[in-house]
Order: C-alpha cells, then sequence, then structure tokens
C-alpha cells in the first residue's frame, strides 16, 4: 500500500476513538441529567464532579486525537 | 482540498506573524501576533479589574457585577475542591481561570488570533500547574506525597498494577490538561473557517448560491457553541487545576 495512503488511513482510524469519547461523555452528562431530574436540589453540588468526570472521559479521546495529529504532521 | 484548490486555507489563522523583529543572543525574541493579543487579553482583565472596583459602590455596576461574579465563581469552584487549604492558591487559579476565559473569548472576535490555540501556550500552563503541583507537594508533605500513587485499601497482589496506572495517569496528566484545551481552540477555529469557505464557494457556484445563506446560519449556530466551549474549556482548566493542586494540599487517598 502507499504509506502516504496508509498514513491517512491510519489517521481516519485514530479519530474513531474521539467518536468513543463522545459517547463517554454523552453518557456523563445523561446520567447526571437523569439524576438531577430524580433531585434537583442535590444536582447543583454534583455540577462540578460530571464536569469533572466529562474531562476525564474526554482526556482519552485526546489521546486518540493526537495520535490522529501526530501521524498527519509529524510521521514523514 | 476544495478549499484549498479556491485559497480558503482553514489553518492560515494559526500562523504567528513577527510584528518586531527582536533577536537577544540567538534566541528568537520577536514580538508576534500571538504577543500581540496575549498583551490585549492581559490588558483587558486588567481594565476589568481595576475599573470595576475602583469605584466600589454597595449596590454594584454592571461592571462591578461582573467582576464580583468571576471571582466569587472562582473562589467557590477552589473552595469546594481544594478546601480550605487550597484557598491559597485562589490567585492562581484565578489568574489562570481569567487568561484562559479572556484568550478564548477574544479569540473568537472574527480576525484576532486565538493565544490558546497553539499548543505551545497550553502546555506552559498545564507546566506550571503539574510543576506546582509536584513541588508544594514534595515541599509540604515530603516523600508522604507519594502516597498519591499508593491507594490505600488496595489487595496487596493488585498493588503493583495500581501504582502503574496511577503513575501513567499522573504523567498523562499535563498532556492531556493542555491537548484539551487546544484541541477544543483549534478544532471550533478550523469548523468556523471550513463553514465561511462553504459560503464563499457556494456564492461563486452559479445557480447554487441560492443556498449559501444556510452554511451562513450554521456559523451563527457554532459561533454560540464555540461561546459555549471557549467558557466550557476555561471552567474545566481551571476546575482540574483544583483537583490537580488537591492532590498536592490532600495526597493519600
Amino acid at each position: 500500500m502507499d504509506p502516504v495512503a496508509a498514513k491517512y488511513i491510519g489517521a481516519g482510524l485514530a479519530a474513531i476513538g474521539m467518536g468513543a469519547a463522545a459517547i463517554g461523555v454523552g453518557l456523563i452528562f445523561g446520567n447526571f441529567l437523569s439524576g438531577a431530574l430524580r433531585n434537583p436540589s442535590a444536582s447543583d453540588a454534583q455540577f462540578g464532579r460530571a464536569f469533572i468526570g466529562a474531562a476525564l472521559a474526554e482526556g482519552l479521546g485526546i489521546f486518540a486525537f493526537l495520535v490522529a495529529i501526530l501521524l498527519l504532521f509529524v510521521m514523514k | 482540498m476544495a478549499a484549498e484548490s479556491q485559497g480558503i486555507d482553514p489553518i492560515h489563522q494559526f500562523n504567528i506573524n513577527r510584528l518586531f523583529e527582536l533577536h537577544i543572543g540567538g534566541v528568537d525574541a520577536s514580538f508576534t501576533n500571538a504577543s500581540l493579543f496575549m498583551l490585549v487579553v492581559f490588558l483587558a482583565i486588567t481594565a476589568l479589574m481595576v475599573l470595576s472596583t475602583s469605584g466600589r459602590h454597595v449596590v454594584p455596576t454592571r461592571l462591578q457585577a461582573a467582576a464580583e461574579m468571576a471571582y466569587e465563581f472562582v473562589a467557590s469552584t477552589v473552595h469546594d475542591t481544594a478546601g480550605t487549604a487550597g484557598m491559597r492558591f485562589f490567585p492562581f487559579v484565578f489568574s489562570l481561570f481569567m487568561f484562559v476565559l479572556f484568550s478564548n473569548l477574544i479569540g473568537l472576535i472574527p480576525g484576532a488570533f486565538t493565544v490558546t490555540s497553539q499548543i505551545v501556550v497550553t502546555f506552559a500552563f498545564a507546566a506550571l500547574v503539574i510543576g506546582t503541583v509536584i513541588i508544594y507537594g514534595f515541599y509540604k508533605h515530603g516523600a508522604h506525597f507519594l502516597h498519591l500513587f499508593v491507594p490505600s485499601g488496595v489487595t496487596p497482589a493488585l498493588l503493583p498494577f495500581i501504582v502503574l496506572i496511577e503513575v501513567i495517569s499522573f504523567v498523562a496528566r499535563p498532556i492531556t490538561l493542555s491537548v484539551r484545551l487546544f484541541a477544543n481552540m483549534l478544532a471550533g477555529h478550523i469548523t468556523l473557517k471550513v463553514f465561511g469557505g462553504f459560503v464563499a464557494m457556494l456564492l461563486g457556484a452559479g445557480v447554487y448560491s441560492v443556498i449559501s445563506p444556510l452554511p451562513l446560519l450554521g456559523i451563527v449556530a457554532l459561533s454560540a457553541l464555540e461561546l459555549l466551549v471557549a467558557f466550557l474549556q476555561a471552567y474545566v482548566f481551571a476546575i482540574l487545576t483544583c483537583v490537580y493542586l488537591n492532590d498536592a494540599i490532600h495526597p493519600g487517598h
């Protein structure tokens, strides 16, 4: 296979990982919202934790993004 | 590819241009457009804080209310996350939050340069945060700071793996902290530029130019989303800084 084509295909495959991170972030906020609607008075105190969890889930998607960026711009 | 052929380059906005050439001992210390916008951000924050607190009304003016809101928001975040002992880092977290927030917001003005879309800037912030955590942790707790990597109540058989995972997650922190902010800003601004390119290309496409307002509406919606992202990423950066500082203040789970 042409190495340039393989590079672009690899970057595209790495981008799938960001979709997986999107699922994780969606799960966190979906569950936060369903919990907050059941008990609205407790939601304010857990708002920060929802964001910490979302940031951590997003962090793993960032690794996928890094792999894509490294493939596209750093690998020759 | 089509965008490039018509001379619309979504990456062009992130170019660093030297405004004044300055070389000190072989080091390129030129005043660039990034430096200019850092100065703009700094002046904007200083103006907000100084002007709003010069009057000090009991019933706050609009500017004073904005400054007080930002102050109380960050203060409550720091206090809730890192406790009373964490309040000594409040000036640090507040400066970081305001700089990141204002860089993100000023970067949204068309034609402006987004300082936080440069990995070197965000990584410098992240390195500053993690450096503070490591130095303060060892200064305050000595070798006890290493208990951060050894959670209590773990089966001895699992302990080596847990320690390994904790060390890896600690080492990854500056990378995720910096790349999260950088990637969000980069991706948002590229998306806005690509949608702008759609408008320009549709306008030059004969009869199809009647649907060119559609991507323009998309830009409006995306700008609103970017406004949210700009605030959210500043908040996430601040709250993660607090969480990491909390590890330095209270190591050992």
